[in-house]
């Protein structure tokens, strides 16, 4: 029996989607129980968490991100359905929706504009490059989204997406400090201002300790910010002057 | 079968939505556009199939590991980001913490305006 030399193998492996999707799954359980250990904290988060692993173990091991991507794209394929299955929980609370339909348009509208326009603001302010500024600019919304919106007005889509999940963990970590100092009680309240600041990660977060009434405000939220925001943002870019 | 009849309803709406992104020219992204389909349709059949309640909810549950590859690709921009780190922080941490605040603020405000003097 022949033995395969081990750099042969190696050469195979790691060009081989497999091991990329592998390594994905692994990164996200080892990240979950990290962040078990860690208390739950949201500066931990599992995806902070995951994305630092596999980040690490790909520079170690030489990977680059496109062949890494290889194997992860059916990971992230799944983004697209997921998406549409928000629908779900949309329809679950269609009533109370319904009956809040106003004060949501104005507080989504009044958000977004406070979003960007505060992140533009501050950005100038500390004098970022404008390719960083644009990529910047749609990070409340979620990542495909942002992606699509960054490459119309002139970001980075991939950088988007990275600074996307940052304000994801930020606002995870900062939302319920703020929902304490402002005396903020329903988790309808909290779970729209969590999917409109903090986009799918927010929305996680909802489901996940607000329960399935903040998770589809949050989800409803994310969508009505992605969809707004697509239409809002080359406005207000322009009225900063790019 | 209910995983594959679910993942098809979702998958259809995605397709249809994408068409209409591309069709159209319309900005927002073909998966918004399918949530949007499938919530009209949900609304109009009345109930969520079980099939499709099942792989939806399943997905959602794992919503946060779908970002993960996205994200990995921050190390292609290592050094964009070694440029403006303060920048990015300062920004980041601050604008987000004006929006929570702002948005939570008017969504209690006119929640309590609206829903509150219909409830009367």
């Amino acid at each position: 029996m022949n033995l395969v030399p081990l750099d042969q193998l190696w050469v195979y492996l790691s060009g081989n989607p497999l091991l990329s999707l592998l390594a994905t799954l692994i990164a996200f359980v080892l990240a979950t129980r990290i962040n078990r250990w860690l208390g739950g904290s949201p500066f931990a988060h599992p995806v902070l968490v995951a994305i630092a692993l596999l980040i690490g173990f790909l520079l170690l091991t030489g990977i680059d991100y496109a062949t890494y991507f290889q194997g992860a794209q059916f990971i992230h394929f799944l983004l697209g359905p997921a998406t549409v299955a928000l629908a779900i929980p949309l329809f679950d609370h269609r009533e109370r929706v319904r009956r809040m339909l106003m004060p949501i348009l104005v507080a989504c509208v009044t958000g977004i504009a406070v979003a960007v326009a505060s992140t533009l603001g501050i950005g100038l302010m500390m004098g970022a490059q404008s390719e960083t500024l644009l990529s910047l600019a749609p990070r409340s919304v979620t990542s495909p989204i942002a992606m699509g919106i960054a490459e119309q007005i002139g970001g980075i889509p991939s950088l988007a997406a990275g600074l996307v999940l940052l304000t994801g963990s930020v606002g995870c970590a900062l939302g319920p400090m703020i929902f304490r100092w402002l005396d903020i009680k329903d988790p309808s309240v909290q779970g729209f201002t969590m999917g409109l600041a903090a986009h799918g990660f927010g929305t996680a977060q909802s489901f996940a300790s607000l329960g399935a009434m903040a998770g589809a405000f949050a989800g409803l939220a994310m969508g009505l910010t992605g969809m707004l925001t697509a239409f809002l943002l080359p406005l207000i870019t322009a009225l900063f002057g790019f | 079968m209910p995983l594959i009849i679910g993942m098809s309803v979702l998958l259809g709406c995605q397709f249809l939505g994408e068409l209409l992104s591309r069709g159209l020219a319309i900005p927002v992204p073909g998966p918004v556009l399918g949530m949007v389909i499938l919530l009209v349709g949900l609304l109009v059949n009345g109930q969520v199939p079980d099939a499709l309640r099942k792989t939806g909810e399943g997905l959602l549950r794992y919503l946060t590991l779908l970002f993960v590859p996205a994200g990995v690709g921050l190390m292609v921009h290592f050094g964009l980001i070694r440029a403006d780190f303060w920048t990015l922080v300062i920004t980041l941490v601050l604008s987000t913490a004006i929006t929570l605040a702002v948005t939570a603020k008017v969504l209690d405000w006119s929640a309590r305006r609206y829903v509150g003097r219909k409830g009367q």
